[in-house]
C-alpha cells in the first residue's frame, strides 16, 4: 500500500510516495540520501537512529515515515545552518565528544533538543537526557562536558 | 528489522478507526505511540495486516482533573505526563514510575493509554493504574463502557478489549486526604523492563492507621498482580515497619514471576517483597505530609 | 607531564589536538559501509538457523523465488560447486561459509536471499522454508572435552575428541613444587563469560564485482583491510580472484574492538554473490545476527593458583584453564599463541615460578574468543591474576594494596623478563598505585568502610593493578596466517610544504587522522593540519595487518617517525645544498634547519620541500618521500592502577559504582585528550562486562543476550564519572618512547570491579565473585551470609 507524504525535512518540503511499512529511518537514508543518521539496532533499545521529529527527539527506527507525513522532521544535516556549526556540534569536537562517529548524530540531535527546552542541564539531566543513546566508544563522560560547554556558550559565556 | 507488508490507515476521527477495526478484526492493530506495536512488527513476531493510526485523532491528549476525577487521554504521551504539574504533586506512583519508563526518547512517542492497554505485565502503566483504582475507559462499536482497571487483565497480551475497541481514558479517583502514592522499580539497566516492581497507594483514617491500601504488581506473573491480600492486612493497622514487612511478604507470596535475565523466580519474588516494602513506606511518608 | 617540543602551530606530539576527523562525523558526512550505495546494487538477508545442532534435510526457497523482486537463493551446495563452502579460519582451523551437511551454531548461516531492494530480501529471507533435523546439544565445555564425549567436528577425518588445541607456557613440574613448598596457596575457579563487542555499527559490506576489468572492490568494515584482501586471494584464487585485483575499502568504520578482525560467512557469500551475478550486492548484518553470531569474546573458565610464604611473598602462579571456542578456533590470534598473550598472567608481579596451560574445546556456539578490546586475552589473564591475588590477600588477612606493593615488580628491574618468556620494557607499579590511591583517599575511604560495617552498610574498595602487553609484534613470534605483525607508513611532502601520509593501520575511532599527523609534526616540524591521513584502502595504504589490540602506535606509530627521519635526513642534505654549507653545519629545531650559531641562516621544512621538485642537489633524486615498514623489536607493556569504590543495596543486591579512579601509564603521549577519551571508552566496556553484559546458552543451545532486549550496554546512567590520571614510564624500544593504550581501561576494570564487590563483602566472609556481578549474585551471597533485607 502506498501513500503520499509531505515532511518538512531540515526546513525544505519534501513530498514523496512511500509504501507503508517504509520506517522513517529508512526513508530519510535511502530516499532523501541524508546518510547522516544511523542505524545499530533492531530492538529500539541504541538511539543512534535519533531525530527531531516536531522538535521532540525520537527513534526514527521506530516511527513509520506516514506518521511523519506533515510533520517537521530534523537530521544532523540540519543542525548546521547557514554554513554555522550548532554549538552543540562545536562542543562535541572541543571536547573530543566523539570517536567512531557512528552514535554522533543521534547524540546531537538528543543533546541539542535538551538545550534547547533547558538551558544550564546539571550533569545528571544530562546523562538522563541520553540515555536513551547508546556510545561504545567515549564512555559518555566528554559527552556530558560537551553539553555543558554548550550550554555555556549558548548562555553568552567565554571559554 | 523490517516488518512484513501491511496496510497503514490513518482515520480522523474515533468512529472511523472503530469501523476499521470492526471491518478488519484482529488483523487489525491500534497503531498509537507506536513503541510496543512497531517493535513486535519490526521482529516479525505475530502477523497485523492493518495498522490503524490513532495518533492523530484529535481529543485523546489531555490532562486534567474534574469533579474528583484525574483524566488523562489514553493518548498523552509519556513525555507530557511526566511534565504535568498535576500529576507529580499528588499522584507519588505516576511521578516515579513515568520517568523510568523505557527512555527519554521512547516516552517522547509512548503514550500512557497504550502502556496500559498493551496487556503485557512488563509495562508499568498496568500495575499504576490497578494500584491508583483507577477505570479505564474503552469506546467500540456498541458505544462506550469502563471497566476497572484491576479486571482489565486476563491474561498475556489480553485484555478486556474487544477486538473493535479502543481505550480512549484513564479515570482516576482524586485520592482522599492523607494518601499517598509510590513506585519502586528495580531493572538490570536504563531502559529495561522491571525485574520486579511495586504500584502502592494507600490511605490513612485521622488515627493515623491505614485505612485502605492498594498494592499491584509489574511483571510478576502474565497479568499484573494485585496482592489483595496484603492490601487487606493493612487495613486498620499501624504503618508501621512490622505490618509493612507482613504486607510485603503476603505481597511476594502473590507473585508468580518467570525466570529470565533479570533474575530466578525465587529472586524476584523477594525483590517483589523488598520493592513493596519499600514503595509503602514512600507511599506512607506521603500520606502523613498530606 | 612534559611539556610539548613543537609549538600550537605545529602541534607535534603532547598537544591536545583537536581531531581533524571530526568535521564530517559532526556533520553527519561519515562514510560508513551501509552509506555505499552503487548503481544497480542489490541486497542481501541471511537466512540462519534456529538450532544450534541440526541436521538440514530440505530448503525450500520456492516462496521466496516468487516473491518479485528476489534474484537468487544461494545455499551451501551452490558455494561447494566452486570449493568455497568451507573457508580457513585466521586459526588456520576451517569453518564453513555455507553448510552442505549439518549447522553447528544457533544463528549459523544457512543460505542468503539476494534481491533488488533492501525490505525485498528481508521478505525472502523470511520465505525460505528450511526442513531441519534437531540433533544432540554440547554447551558445555567441560562436558565436551570429557572423554567420550560425541565428536562435533565429524567433518575433520580422524578427530576423536572436541580439544581444538592444547597450548602452555612456563615449567609444570617447577610450578607444582614451589606450589606444594609454599606457606598458603589461594585457589579459585574463575569464568570470564562469553561477552559481545557490539559496537554501534555491525559488519557488512558492499561487494562489487566488475565483469568488464575482472576486478572485485569490497567496501567492508574491516580492520585489517590487507590482510583480507591476502585472504580472499589465497581462499579465491581457484576461482580467478587475483590479488592486484582485489581492492578493500575500510571506509569509516563505526568501531571495531576486535569485532571487525574474523571474516565473516556474510562477507564471503556477498563475494560470491557479486562474482556470479555481476552487479555490486549489499550485506549489513542486524544488530541481532551481529550479537549470535559475529565473533564473541572471552568465555574462559579458569582454575587459578597462587602460592605465596606467609609473609605475602608471592611465589608461583598455576593457571589450567578451558577455553570454549565454539565449534571452530576462528578466535584472530598470531598463530604461534593460539590462547594469545595469555602468559601476562603473572602481571605486575616478581613471581619465580608459574605455568599456564589452555585447552580450547569444540562446542555448538558461534566461533571467535577475542574480539571485545582484550589485547588478545589479556583481559581473562589479568582477570585471573588481580582475583586471586584478592583471594590471597583476604587469606593473609592483608591489605590489597599493601600485597600488592609488597609484589611488584621493582622500578629498577625493567627490561624485567617474566618468568613465562616476556620482557616487559618498563614499568613502575608503585607510583601508579601510590598516585591511585592518593587520588581516591584509601586511607578515607578505609575508615570510612569500617564505620559503615558497624551500622551493617555494605561498601567496597576494589583495586586492579594490570600490566598490559600490546603492539604485536616482533616477526620472530608474531604471525597472522604466515604474515609478519609488523606495519608501515608511507609518507610524501608535497612541493608547497603539505603532506599525505598512509597507513596498515585502519582507525574505528582511535583518531589516526590526528595522532599520526601530530608525530608527522613532531618529526618534520610540518603543521599537524597541514598532514592527511589515509588508512584503509589497500589499492593506497603501504601493508599493514590493521588496528586492533592496541597495536597501532607501537607499529604504525614507529613507522610514521622513522619514514618522517628518512625525509627529514633527506630533507638536511636539501638545506645544506640550499644554504650552501655543510650538512655537519646544520642544527635543527622543529621546523627548520639553520647553521650552528647563525640561526637566521635557515631553511624551513617547506622550503626544502619546495626545494626537492624545484631545486635539488646535483645527482639527487627528485621528491621528499619515504616509506617505512616496521618490525618492532618487542611488545610494549603499559600499565596502571585502578581503584574503585561500590556500595552495596542490602535489599536488592544492586552495585552502585560511587567511584572509579584509573591511572594509566601508555608512555609517552602524543595527543593527551584522546588517551583519555581512550580510557574513558575503555572504562565504560569494562563495567558493561562487570556488571552488565554476558551471553550465555541453555542446553539446547538457545542464546540469551542476543539481542538488546538483554544483552544490556551501560547508558550514562550506568557509568560514573570517570577519574583518570597519568603516570609516564616511556617505553626505551619505541621511537618515542609511546606505549598503546587502547584497551587498557577493558583489561584494567572488570577486575577492579569485581574486587570491590567482594571487599564489601569480605567481613562477611565472601572471597569470591564472578562477573557480571549482577544483583541477584550479590543478593545470593547476602541471603548466604543472612544479611538480606
Amino acid at each position: 500500500m502506498k501513500h503520499r507524504i509531505n515532511v518538512t525535512v531540515n526546513g525544505a518540503a519534501q513530498e514523496a510516495e512511500v509504501d507503508s511499512r517504509l520506517l522513517l529511518v529508512h526513508f530519510i537514508r535511502e530516499q532523501l540520501r541524508l546518510t547522516g543518521t544511523h542505524i545499530g539496532c533492531d530492538t529500539s533499545h541504541c538511539g543512534v537512529c535519533t531525530v527531531l521529529l516536531d522538535g521532540q527527539p525520537v527513534k526514527s527506527c521506530t516511527v513509520l515515515a506516514v506518521q511523519a507525513d506533515g510533520c517537521k522532521v530534523s537530521t544532523v544535516e540540519g543542525l548546521e545552518t547557514g554554513g554555522k556549526l550548532h554549538p552543540i556540534q562545536e562542543a562535541f569536537t572541543e571536547k573530543h565528544a566523539l570517536q567512531c562517529g557512528y552514535c554522533t548524530p543521534g547524540m546531537l540531535m538528543t543533546c541539542s533538543a535538551l538545550l534547547e527546552r533547558n538551558k544550564s542541564p546539571s550533569e545528571q539531566e544530562i546523562r538522563q537526557a541520553i540515555s536513551g543513546n547508546l556510545c561504545r566508544c567515549t564512555g559518555y563522560l566528554n559527552i556530558v562536558k560537551a553539553v555543558e560547554y554548550a550550554a555555556h556558550k549558548m548562555a553568552g559565556g567565554v571559554s | 528489522m523490517i516488518p512484513a507488508p501491511f496496510d497503514y490507515h490513518r482515520p480522523g476521527t474515533l468512529d472511523e478507526a472503530i469501523g476499521l477495526l470492526s471491518r478488519h478484526g484482529p488483523d487489525a492493530k491500534v497503531l498509537a505511540g507506536g513503541m510496543s506495536l512497531l517493535p513486535a512488527l519490526k521482529l516479525r513476531l505475530g502477523t497485523c495486516g492493518h495498522l490503524v493510526d490513532i495518533g492523530r485523532i484529535p481529543g485523546l491528549e489531555y490532562v486534567k482533573e474534574d469533579a474528583g476525577t484525574l483524566r488523562i487521554g489514553a493518548g498523552t504521551r509519556q513525555c507530557v505526563l511526566a511534565q504535568s504539574e498535576t500529576v507529580n504533586s499528588r499522584y507519588g506512583v505516576l511521578a516515579d514510575a513515568v520517568p523510568l519508563i523505557a527512555d527519554p526518547l521512547v516516552r517522547n512517542r509512548g503514550t500512557f493509554g497504550g502502556n496500559v492497554a498493551n496487556g503485557d505485565p512488563a509495562n508499568d502503566g498496568p500495575a499504576i493504574v490497578i494500584a491508583l483504582g483507577a477505570e479505564l475507559v474503552v469506546r467500540g462499536r456498541q458505544g462506550e463502557r469502563t471497566v476497572a482497571a484491576n479486571r482489565f487483565y486476563k491474561d498475556l497480551f489480553v485484555t478486556a478489549l474487544a477486538p473493535d475497541e479502543i481505550l480512549t481514558e484513564i479515570r482516576i479517583p482524586l485520592p482522599p486526604p492523607r494518601s499517598g502514592s509510590a513506585y519502586r522499580k528495580l531493572k538490570r539497566k536504563t531502559g529495561d523492563y522491571a525485574a520486579a516492581a511495586a504500584a502502592v497507594q494507600v490511605t490513612l483514617d485521622a488515627r493515623g492507621a491505614v485505612q485502605r491500601a492498594c498494592i499491584a504488581l509489574t511483571n510478576a506473573g502474565p497479568t499484573p498482580v494485585e496482592a489483595v491480600q496484603a492490601a487487606r492486612f493493612l487495613e486498620g493497622k499501624a504503618p508501621d515497619e512490622k505490618n509493612i514487612a507482613e504486607a510485603a511478604r503476603l505481597a511476594a507470596s502473590a507473585a508468580a514471576p518467570s525466570a529470565d535475565r533479570r533474575g530466578s523466580v525465587e529472586y524476584k519474588r523477594e525483590m517483589a517483597r523488598v520493592l513493596t516494602a519499600r514503595a509503602l513506606k514512600a507511599a506512607l511518608e506521603r500520606a502523613g505530609g498530606n | 607531564m612534559t611539556a610539548p617540543r613543537t609549538d600550537a602551530k605545529i602541534c607535534g606530539m603532547g598537544h591536545s589536538m583537536k581531531r581533524k576527523e571530526d568535521p564530517r562525523f559532526i556533520r553527519g558526512k561519515g562514510n560508513y559501509v551501509d552509506d555505499v550505495k552503487l548503481p544497480g546494487m542489490l541486497y542481501m538477508d541471511i537466512v540462519r538457523s534456529p538450532y544450534a545442532h541440526a541436521k538440514i534435510k530440505k530448503i525450500d526457497t520456492s516462496k521466496a523465488l516468487k516473491i518479485p523482486g528476489v534474484l537468487a537463493v544461494i545455499d551451501g551446495p551452490t558455494l561447494e560447486k566452486y570449493k568455497l563452502h568451507w573457508m580457513p579460519t585466521i586459526s588456520a582451523d576451517t569453518q564453513m561459509v555455507l553448510p552442505t551437511d549439518e549447522v553447528m551454531y544457533q544463528a549459523q548461516e544457512v543460505c542468503a536471499v539476494i534481491a533488488t531492494e533492501r525490505y525485498i530480501a528481508a521478505d525472502g529471507a523470511d520465505a525460505v522454508e528450511v526442513d531441519y533435523e534437531p540433533l544432540p546439544v554440547t554447551v558445555d565445555p567441560l562436558k565436551s572435552i570429557a572423554p567420550g564425549a560425541p565428536v562435533l567436528r565429524k567433518d575433520k577425518k580422524d578427530k576423536k575428541d572436541n580439544l581444538a588445541f592444547h597450548w602452555e607456557a612456563g615449567d609444570k613440574a617447577d610450578t607444582e613444587r614451589a606450589l606444594a613448598a609454599a606457606d598458603v596457596v589461594a585457589e579459585q575457579y574463575v569464568y570470564v563469560p562469553r561477552i559481545h563487542v557490539a559496537s554501534m555499527e555491525t559488519c557488512g559490506c558492499v561487494a562489487d564485482f566488475n565483469p568488464a576489468e575482472g576486478k572485485l572492490t569490497v567496501y567492508m568494515t574491516t580492520q585489517a583491510p590487507h590482510a583480507v584482501r591476502t585472504v580472499f586471494a589465497l581462499v579465491a584464487g581457484h576461482v580467478g580472484l587475483s590479488e592486484e585485483r582485489i581492492r578493500i575499502i575500510s571506509p569509516d568504520i563505526g568501531g571495531g574492538f576486535g569485532g571487525k578482525v574474523p571474516v565473516y560467512p556474510g562477507y564471503v557469500i556477498a563475494v560470491a554473490a557479486s562474482v556470479v551475478i555481476g552487479k555490486p550486492v549489499k550485506w549489513i548484518e542486524d544488530r541481532m545476527e551481529n550479537l549470535q553470531a559475529d565473533s564473541f569474546a572471552r568465555d574462559y573458565h579458569m582454575k587459578v593458583r597462587l602460592g605465596a610464604r606467609k609473609d605475602g611473598t608471592m611465589t608461583a602462579l598455576s593457571i589450567k584453564t578451558i577455553a570454549d571456542h565454539g565449534y571452530t578456533n576462528a578466535s584472530a590470534n598470531p598463530m604461534k599463541y593460539p590462547a594469545g598473550l595469555f602468559s601476562i598472567c603473572t602481571g605486575s608481579y616478581d613471581l619465580k615460578h608459574a605455568f599456564c596451560e589452555v585447552d580450547a574445546v569444540y562446542t555448538h556456539k558461534p566461533p571467535g574468543g577475542v574480539a571485545y578490546r582484550c589485547s588478545f586475552r589479556v583481559t581473562e589473564a589479568v582477570h585471573a591474576i588481580e582475583r586471586v591475588v584478592d583471594v590471597l590477600a583476604q587469606k593473609l588477612k592483608m591489605d590489597p594494596a599493601e600485597l600488592r606493593m609488597k609484589n611488584f615488580i621493582a622500578p629498577e628491574r625493567f627490561p624485567y623478563k617474566s618468568v613465562l618468556g616476556w620482557e616487559y620494557d618498563s614499568g613502575n607499579y608503585p607510583a601508579a598505585l601510590k598516585k591511585a590511591m592518593d587520588i581516591a583517599g584509601y586511607d578515607a575511604l578505609r575508615k570510612e568502610q569500617a564505620e559503615k560495617r558497624k551500622k551493617g552498610e555494605l561498601m567496597g574498595i576494589g583495586i586492579c593493578s594490570f600490566t598490559e602487553i600490546v603492539g604485536a609484534g616482533p616477526s620472530k613470534d608474531f604471525d597472522i596466517l604466515g604474515i609478519k605483525m609488523f606495519d608501515s607508513a608511507e609518507i610524501r611532502v608535497h612541493p608547497t610544504g603539505k603532506a599525505i601520509a598512509r597507513f596498515g593501520t585502519k582507525s574505528q575511532g582511535q583518531g589516526h587522522e590526528t595522532t599520526y599527523a601530530q608525530i608527522v609534526a613532531e618529526e618534520l616540524g610540518i603543521p599537524a593540519s597541514d598532514v592527511q591521513v589515509e588508512e584503509g584502502d589497500t589499492d593506497t595504504a603501504p601493508y599493514g595487518l590493521g588496528t586492533y589490540a592496541s597495536r597501532s602506535t607501537p607499529t604504525s606509530g614507529a613507522a610514521a617517525s622513522l619514514a618522517a627521519r628518512k625525509i627529514r635526513n633527506k630533507a638536511k642534505a636539501i638545506a645544506a645544498h640550499l644554504l650552501e654549507c655543510a650538512e655537519a653545519d646544520l642544527d635543527w629545531v622543529p621546523g627548520k634547519f639553520f647553521i650552528k650559531g647563525v640561526p637566521d641562516k635557515a631553511k624551513t621544512i617547506q622550503e626544502c620541500a619546495f626545494a626537492a621538485y624545484t631545486n635539488m642537489p646535483q645527482g639527487m633524486e627528485p621528491g621528499l618521500e619515504a616509506t617505512h615498514y616496521y618490525d618492532p623489536p618487542n611488545l610494549t607493556f603499559p600499565f596502571g592502577s585502578y581503584i574503585c569504590v561500590v556500595d552495596l543495596d542490602r535489599g536488592t543486591g544492586e552495585v552502585k559504582v560511587r567511584r572509579f579512579v584509573a591511572v594509566d601509564d601508555c608512555g609517552n603521549i602524543i595527543n593527551p585528550m584522546i588517551v583519555d577519551g581512550q580510557i574513558h571508552g575503555g572504562l565504560a566496556q569494562g563495567v558493561g562486562p562487570a556488571l552488565y553484559e554476558e551471553i550465555s546458552y541453555d542446553e539446547d543451545g538457545n542464546i540469551s543476550g542476543g539481542s538488546f532486549l538483554d544483552y544490556y550496554v551501560p547508558t550514562a546512567l550506568e557509568c560514573p564519572k570517570w577519574e583518570t590520571d597519568k603516570t609516564i614510564t616511556p617505553s626505551p624500544h619505541h621511537p618515542f618512547g609511546a606505549k598503546g593504550v587502547g584497551e587498557s581501561a577493558t583489561v584494567g576494570a572488570p577486575p577492579a570491579i569485581a574486587n570491590a564487590v567482594v571487599d564489601a563483602l569480605s567481613h562477611l566472609g565472601v572471597t569470591h565473585v564472578d562477573i557480571p556481578v549482577t544483583p541477584e549474585k550479590v543478593w545470593q551471597l547476602l541471603k548466604a551470609k543472612g544479611v538480606a533485607e
